[in-house]
């Protein structure tokens, strides 16, 4: 019971037994979540970065889309919590032999896990898991959906910086059309009150991206303008196939963060960025790796956020996360 | 063999009939539709109060599934659906494996539809060889051996120039195209209605422009050739708008629309169960303005047939992601019960305009036989029963598929009997 004073104390617990989205969570569930993650934050930071929160539980993390960052992330929290893990990658798996998800699915239940991660490049997999499996299904991206835990370690980090989410102005510039980390963190940010602004070509803007609650502009300038965050998405090469984009060279013309266009922001602002970084396509170096970025500290957030997530979901709120005995 | 049905309300509106009348069936035809006609002799078929009796209801937008698909449906199990449904007569679509480009097909199709002896089934061929969009298919010969009209449904007839030479073509055979209207750049992977649902679902998105560019080129060129073009399973209000517009101008342009699209919107696909591949179809579920602007246009007039696209697919196929989930729901059971309860009990249309819709007008678009009750004529009547309450129970659907969005739905009016070639082949142990 080190920092129980600090960290909460069950006052709010998690109403699903998933982790679905963002969307079906509310305030208090998401600060539930990131003051979870303060006190995971420090368990990074021992010598011994072991508790045994999850000591028997078998966590399956089935990855049916490459992730190096996200798959690492849960590998590393889970055990730092002692769970017992397992990583399935879409090449070594059944799926390749024409099983469908649903009974590749149900052989690994067949042998009792408590929690399934899944990564899938299909929109609403992992609800499909949720109502025919038995166990906890945490959705650790689902196509063009939702990546929640993405959210909930970028809203730790932003948190970290400015201390609120409410009230800031928030820049999110890049493929909002196929990005799951632009809906996450657009169902986060709202729910805790910040001014979302979101820019991209005319060409890479979900129809009805009014209707999200958001500001869109086609002007970077305009979203980065007095912003406290600026969170770039990633611009996949393949897009000029689809005509979204003329060319990459194009796009960083008129959308790529650059020194100059960072001088808009806000004085303290901060530049974040999901991975994988395309650097000089959405975002020139001298920014990724300047004073303003905290995009590696996104990653090191990642591995406190999903052991939030991941102890807060196997239902064990009677156990201190912290008790090292 | 004789059979009377007594009194029921009789509704037909090709000879202007709506009243008491029995209807005396002799040897598979009407021998008789009069005021108390003898039994003697005759089987009698009482009618409740409240039934209503009329020429046979006609699904002109069926998958049959057979050859090739029969893990789906049948011949015979798709038949037993219809006549469970209310349907004496179904035009099936010519998606099949192989498909049905070639009149030995054709010829296959009416043979197993003979020995089911269930609904009538009037197969439609395809207009190009293999649907491929290439080459047309020997439609004088498909025409001789029983399609009552051409369409590459599933897929549309892409170029512009084989749209254009099918539509002279079946002209000269006095048949329409019936055209999938969907251009397939703007759909691309699209598996749902491009809205603010599918966005939100992170689904890729086809706007209703997909279907109503395709519904503008179709309706130009019917006018150019002077043919009949159908467009198959309208969604999109800007369709409605261009089909409007040609029958304005004359142009031989008629339109059906499926009971989903006039019932649901895409909301369903963020409902209490999320993902629901039993919500996919195409074109998708749509949004609210569409919807009711499918029931305005059938309202109007400006629908002329509300069809099904039946499309029966197995469980495994639909237990999937949903992108990955083939599109269709199964419609053949559900229909008459909710053209009931969405548009005859609210007071939007008459039953006289109902079974315009689904028996008249069918009729009259393919050239069938039936739409209406002739003496002499093949007895294909169906008895419904407005006021009967209806609970939808997928597992006990008829169809050898359940993939029905109506799954536990309940509403009120449905199907007493169905009777083909004076036969009854079906009656509802509920409604008697």
């Amino acid at each position: 019971m080190t920092t129980s004073a600090e960290t909460p104390t069950a006052a709010v617990t998690l109403k699903s037994r998933h982790l679905l989205g963002i969307a079906g969570l509310d305030a208090d569930e998401i600060s539930l979540i990131l003051d979870t993650a303060e006190a995971m934050k420090e368990i990074g930071g021992r010598a011994i970065k072991k508790v045994p929160t999850l000591r028997g539980r078998t966590v399956v993390n089935l990855f049916f889309e490459p992730s190096t960052r996200t798959r690492t992330s849960f590998e590393i929290a889970e055990k730092r919590l002692s769970a017992d893990t397992l990583s399935i990658a879409t090449a070594t798996s059944s799926v390749t032999k024409g099983e469908s998800l649903l009974d590749t699915v149900r052989n690994i239940e067949a042998m009792s896990p408590d929690m399934i991660v899944m990564r899938h490049s299909s929109s609403g997999a992992p609800h499909l898991l949720a109502r025919t499996c038995r166990s906890t299904i945490i959705n650790a991206g689902d196509g063009m959906h939702e990546h929640p835990t993405q959210a909930l370690l970028d809203a730790f980090t932003i948190r970290e910086h400015k201390r609120r989410l409410a009230g800031l102005k928030i820049a999110i510039v890049g493929d909002l059309l196929h990005s799951r980390v632009l809906r996450s963190n657009v169902a986060l940010l709202n729910t805790m009150g910040a001014h979302v602004w979101t820019s991209a070509p005319a060409t890479l803007m979900p129809s009805h991206l009014s209707d999200f609650g958001v500001r869109a502009t086609t002007s970077v300038d305009e979203a980065v303008e007095g912003a406290d965050v600026v969170m770039m998405l990633r611009i996949q090469h393949e897009r000029m196939h689809g005509h979204y984009i003329p060319s990459l060279r194009e796009y960083f013309t008129m959308f790529g963060l650059t020194p100059e266009r960072m001088r808009r922001a806000a004085p303290d602002a901060i530049v974040m960025h999901p991975g994988p970084m395309n650097r000089g396509v959405e975002i020139d170096s001298a920014v990724a790796d300047g004073p303003f970025s905290v995009i590696l500290e996104q990653v090191s957030n990642g591995v406190a956020v999903r052991m939030a997530v991941l102890y807060l979901l196997s239902g064990r709120d009677s156990v201190d996360p912290l008790d090292v005995h | 063999m004789k059979t009377v049905l007594k009194g029921g309300r009789v509704i037909d509106p090709a000879n202007g009939r709506d009243g008491e009348f029995d209807i005396l069936i002799d040897n598979g035809v009407i021998a008789r539709i009069g005021r108390d006609l003898p039994a003697h002799g005759a089987d009698v078929f009482e009618m409740k109060p409240g039934w209503i009796v009329t020429p046979g209801l006609i699904d002109i937008h069926v998958h049959l599934r057979e050859p090739g698909q029969e893990h789906k449906e049948t011949i015979a199990t798709g038949t037993a659906s219809a006549v469970a449904g209310g349907f004496t007569a179904v035009a099936c679509m010519p998606n099949t494996d192989p498909v049905n480009d070639h009149a030995g097909i054709t010829e296959f199709i009416l043979k197993k539809a003979m020995e089911a002896g269930r609904a009538r089934v009037y197969p439609i061929g395809a207009v190009s060889l293999g649907s491929k969009g290439d080459q047309l298919a020997e439609l004088g010969e498909q025409r001789h051996a029983g399609c009552v009209a051409f369409t590459d449904d599933g897929r549309p007839v892409a170029t512009a120039l084989l749209m254009r030479r099918a539509l002279e073509y079946s002209q000269m055979l006095g048949v329409p195209i019936i055209n999938h209207c969907e251009d397939p750049s703007l759909k691309g992977d699209g598996v749902a209605h491009e809205g603010y649902v599918a966005a939100r679902l992170g689904l890729r998105g086809i706007p209703g422009e997909a279907e109503s560019i395709m519904v503008e080129r179709d309706v130009s060129l019917a006018e150019l050739a002077g043919a009949h073009v159908h467009i198959a399973h309208m969604s999109a209000r800007q369709s409605l708008r261009a089909v409007r517009a040609g029958k304005d101008r004359g142009v031989n342009v008629t339109c059906e629309v499926a009971p989903h699209h006039f019932t649901l919107t895409d909301e369903s696909l963020d409902g209490p169960v999320k993902y629901d591949t039993n919500f996919k179809m195409n074109p998708p579920l749509r949004e609210t303005a569409d919807r009711d602007a499918m029931i305005e246009g059938i309202v109007d007039g400006s629908v002329d047939v509300i069809a099904t696209d039946h499309a029966p697919h197995h469980i495994d196929e639909k237990m999937v992601e949903f992108d990955r989930a083939p599109f269709g729901i199964v419609g053949l059971e559900t229909a008459v019960a909710i053209v009931f309860d969405r548009l005859v009990r609210p007071g939007l249309i008459s039953m006289k305009r109902m079974i315009e819709l689904l028996s008249v007008n069918p009729a009259r678009v393919l050239h069938l036989p039936g739409g209406r009750l002739d003496e002499q004529a093949p007895a294909d009547i169906t008895v419904l029963a407005p006021d009967l309450a209806i609970t939808i129970d997928a597992a006990r659907l008829v169809s050898k598929s359940k993939n029905t969005p109506f799954d536990r739905w309940q509403f009120v009016g449905g199907v007493a009997a169905t009777i083909v070639g004076g036969k009854v082949v079906y009656r509802n142990a509920a409604a008697n």
